[in-house]
């Protein structure tokens, strides 16, 4: 047998192992699986490509897309365009944190648990709440899981939980398919002018909501009235659950100075690839009273036998590995070297630089706004947003959006995704990346595919 | 010799310092104040650091510093499947056609990545032994709770609401229970008999009208191949319930056994583990699920679906558990893996299950005169030993760990499965060499000679990290989760 350049036995090694064992031939160790399971004929895969060939093989397959790299993209909804400092993949590269795994052993992993530790405190500041975990899956599951926390913590004792219609459809299907677990209904609240309309909420709120979500800015790039959302929760004793876009807090109020009880979201904004989609990295952050039904990793600071400062894996009680059916969640797996990706996304950025770039974005969207409405087009929603605004293109978005592509723009979000009615309004994103030359070229664009 | 502690990034920064490199702006500038309303502006800053790019960098390198991963030494924790992570999977998933593309693009733009996608399905449904596989889920709880939803969805359609309770082995990984409880069942523990199987009476005992499903994973984590698999798929398939297999140990039986041939209608698998994804300090990973032909109206909405030579998302599943996470799964790591399932092709991938199976053999076989090995037939991917003996000597698991950290090796799984005591569990991987396993297995020799003659060295271990054992109680009895500035 040909030896693997990821395979180090010899065959020489083998025979010598095989001896140890106490077998003759490597089959016998696989003696016990009954003849009856065994496949009758070999998988079919393909044969071993060399590096070089392999190399060949993806590069030809990453050509057949078209990268954000190529063209100037106006897609945000979730997933965004923004400049990624060379240090995060220096740091993520070094292969002590991307080949390690959960830090179970302290000792040898304070690296990635102080790592964690930073992250958690920047979380906490950037959404100003008491605490954070140490990541989720992505923003769409940290809010589902939000809502069952919240849930479990009210001791199910109120079933009902109102979603926004300005939240994420995709994180409004997501959290439809995890209450299903705990049997919650799911309401939706109306939207008005490309906000939640707060009359509809107060009409929907009774005793039985437990949690009331929304999204700041929400999908729509719009600003949720966070202070009129939290004094409807509060006049029904409901939670509030906030999901944000981390970069919008730099110049936006924090949810937790609204009171939010829960505020999720993705740091994809914050130096991680766009990637079709994933991995991204969702982060999970409440109040202390909340801390102990926190799904997901914890790290704490504690001391070792000496007084030095270190971190652990802390409150673990409320995990699956040692709770099991009673755990608050199943996560164990969760993102990690993103969240170290992000970490040192946000420290590239720093106090100021967070500020500046969220203003920058602010400024931009505005400015593309006003552009695209001096060219006749009609915008949809009124009031301020942060990165997004809906247009009417005037004619169907994804035929729009294949002439734009021809003149070497990938256009906006087509909205008639989600609601057929909506097929002529698009969704434009525009970050820090999109100079003022490529939104006036847009723009232009945009007038010549309608 | 300890090193001193290293700074907290919070505590290196100096007001003014600036690390970021954003340009000037470009558009007529207009005051923050005239586009958003007073209380909706920021008043005070988040506190995060202000540092220099070489501060920047010079802090995570000296945390990498105090890390520890697979390139850094031999890392054999259980069930985790810590090999080895091809540098060249990072240079594919870095290309800008596949890490820079938006997932709202239209599918004629992204036709490369779908049919990437759509290869790694195939794959995975082949070596699974699958109709179909979704790669949507992102790591492999997310799979576990993924595959019960869809058994509760096949249950529910047919009428059969009764169907409650999920049946686990008290060896299973404890996202097992966790994922039933999350997808809405109550567990069920059946009991591991003297050979370290499921024992058959017992599961004959709990399963009933009640049965919705028995997760199992094959090898099992005390690594022993059920063999009675067969009897067990009878078993319950005939009181009406689903076999869910636990992919997490799959690196045993490639080509050797696939779960659809075992009578398993529904498999995650874990990418990060037995497909390379790096596990990234505790992830991101990935954990597609492949269902049996009877569960696939059930899958999770979007389906990647060829149609007439091209790729394309199909969102018209009138039966499917809906969407369990944004976009299409964890697009980057399955790149990785599909990355390494063509790097090994048929015959590598055959070896990689050979050539694990026997250096845990191997392994096990040379620390059985020193260390209690409660099942003693051959193993699969890995095995566990009991430090009962070291116990007796008033030296527990925990210290001999944390005495292998001394050593340059991370320890195994420890405490787990609950059901062996003082229990380690041990799985080296194919990527492992004769000489490091050699090097590894005289490492605990020797420390349970230590525990012998001077035990007291070995409950103070370690003795060469950065720090000493730690306060997890304090930790947990009095938290504190973030830097106070």
């Amino acid at each position: 047998m040909s030896n693997h350049r990821y395979l180090p036995m010899t065959e020489e090694d083998r025979k010598e192992m095989l001896q140890v064992v106490g077998a003759n031939d490597v089959a016998d160790l696989f003696a016990d699986i009954p003849t009856k399971v065994r496949p009758a004929t070999s998988m079919n895969i393909k044969p071993a490509l060399k590096e070089r060939d392999l190399l060949k093989h993806f590069t030809e397959l990453s050509n057949r897309n078209v990268s954000t790299k190529d063209f100037p993209s106006f897609l945000g909804a979730g997933v965004y365009d923004h400049h990624i400092p060379a240090t995060v993949d220096a740091v993520i590269s070094r292969s002590e944190f991307y080949t390690a795994y959960t830090p179970y052993q302290p000792e040898i992993s304070q690296g990635e648990l102080q790592a964690i530790f930073e992250f958690q405190t920047m979380i906490a500041e950037i959404t100003g709440m008491d605490l954070a975990n140490s990541s989720m899956y992505d923003g769409h599951t940290a809010l589902a899981e939000a809502v069952v926390m919240v849930a479990g913590h009210l001791k199910m004792k109120k079933q009902r939980v109102l979603v926004s219609d300005t939240v994420h459809p995709e994180a409004r299907d997501v959290i439809d398919t995890y209450v299903l677990g705990p049997r919650l209904n799911v309401a939706s609240v109306n939207e008005a002018k490309g906000k939640t309309d707060v009359n509809d909420l107060k009409e929907k709120l009774d005793d039985d909501v437990c949690a009331v979500v929304v999204q700041y800015p929400n999908f729509y790039g719009g600003i949720e009235d966070l202070k009129a959302i939290r004094e409807a929760c509060d006049e029904s004793g409901a939670m509030m659950i906030v999901k944000s876009n981390p970069l919008a807090l730099g110049v936006l109020t924090p949810p937790g100075e609204f009171g939010a009880d829960v505020v999720v979201g993705d740091t994809q904004p914050f130096g991680i690839p766009s990637q079709y989609g994933g991995p991204h990295c969702g982060y999970f952050a409440t109040k202390k009273a909340l801390m102990r039904k926190v799904p997901g990793r914890l790290v704490g600071q504690t001391v070792d036998e000496d007084g030095t400062r270190g971190f652990v894996l802390t409150l673990q009680a409320r995990e699956q590995h040692i709770r099991r059916d009673k755990a608050t969640s199943n996560i164990c797996s969760n993102q990690a070297l993103n969240a170290l990706g992000s970490s040192v996304a946000m420290t590239a950025l720093g106090k100021s630089g967070l500020k500046e770039l969220a203003v920058h974005n602010l400024k931009k969207a505005h400015y593309a706004k006003q552009q695209v409405e001096n060219a006749g087009f009609t915008i949809v929603n009124e009031g301020p947003h942060f990165n997004e605004f809906v247009v009417d293109v005037g004619s169907n978005v994804v035929e729009v959006n294949k002439k734009l592509i021809d003149k070497g723009f990938i256009g906006g979000l087509d909205l008639g995704r989600f609601d057929q009615a909506s097929d002529n309004h698009m969704l434009v994103c525009v970050t820090e990346m999109r100079t003022k030359e490529e939104i006036d070229r847009f723009v232009k664009a945009l007038e010549e595919s309608k | 010799m300890r090193t001193k502690e290293q700074p907290l990034i919070f505590e290196l920064s100096r007001k003014g310092r600036k690390g970021d490199s954003l340009p000037e702006l470009d558009v007529p500038d207009v005051s923050v104040e005239e586009l958003l309303e007073d209380s909706y502006i920021r008043k005070e800053e988040a506190k995060l650091p202000e540092v220099s790019e070489l501060q920047l960098v010079r802090h995570y390198t000296a945390l990498s510093n105090r890390n520890f991963g697979v390139d850094s030494g031999f890392y054999p924790l259980g069930s985790c499947t810590m090999k080895y992570n091809p540098k060249v999977n990072e240079v594919v998933a870095r290309m800008p056609g596949l890490s820079h593309i938006h997932p709202y693009q239209p599918e004629e733009q992204v036709q490369g990545a779908l049919e990437l996608m759509h290869e790694l399905q195939e794959s995975l449904a082949e070596m699974t032994g699958m109709k179909e596989v979704t790669l949507q889920s992102a790591a492999g709880a997310q799979g576990e709770w993924t595959g019960l939803m869809m058994i509760r969805a096949f249950h529910e359609a047919n009428g059969d609401v009764e169907r409650t309770k999920v049946i686990v082995p008290d060896s299973a990984h404890g996202t097992n229970p966790a994922s039933a409880s999350v997808a809405g069942f109550d567990s069920v523990t059946v009991r591991t008999d003297e050979r370290g199987l499921v024992d058959l009476d017992h599961l004959r005992e709990v399963v009933g009208k009640d049965t919705a499903a028995l997760m199992l994973t094959n090898p099992n984590t005390l690594g022993l191949f059920e063999e009675d698999i067969v009897q067990m798929a009878e078993i319950i398939h005939s009181a009406g319930g689903k076999l869910y297999y636990d992919g997490a140990n799959s690196n045993a039986i490639l080509d050797k056994a696939r779960p659809g041939d075992m009578g398993f209608d529904v498999v995650h698998l874990n990418l990060h583990k037995t497909f390379t994804g790096p596990h990234g300090g505790g992830g991101p990973g990935s954990g597609p699920v492949g269902v049996k032909e009877d569960l696939v109206p059930f899958l999770p909405k979007p389906l990647l679906i060829k149609k007439e030579e091209q790729y394309t998302w199909d969102y018209d599943r009138p039966q499917s558990i809906g969407r369990v996470k944004p976009f299409y799964g964890n697009f980057g790591i399955n790149v990785r893996a599909y990355s390494y399932i063509r790097t090994m092709g048929l015959e590598g991938l055959k070896q990689v299950s050979e050539d694990a199976v026997l250096n845990a053999n191997y392994l096990m076989k040379r620390l059985e005169p020193y260390y209690d090995v409660p099942y003693s037939q051959y193993c699969k991917h890995e095995f566990v030993v009991s430090a009962k003996r070291q116990k007796d000597q008033g030296v527990r698991a925990l210290d001999i760990a944390k005495r292998l950290l001394d050593y340059g090796y991370h320890p195994p799984t420890m405490y787990f499965p609950l059901n062996v005591e003082e229990c380690m569990m041990i799985e080296p991987t194919e990527t492992e060499s004769k000489e490091t396993l050699d090097e590894f297995a005289d490492a605990l020799i020797a420390i349970s000679k230590e525990v012998e003659e001077n035990p007291d060295y070995v409950l103070e271990a370690p003795h060469h990290t950065v720090v000493s054992r730690l306060d997890e109680t304090t930790a947990a009895r009095k938290p504190i989760l973030k830097h106070e500035q």
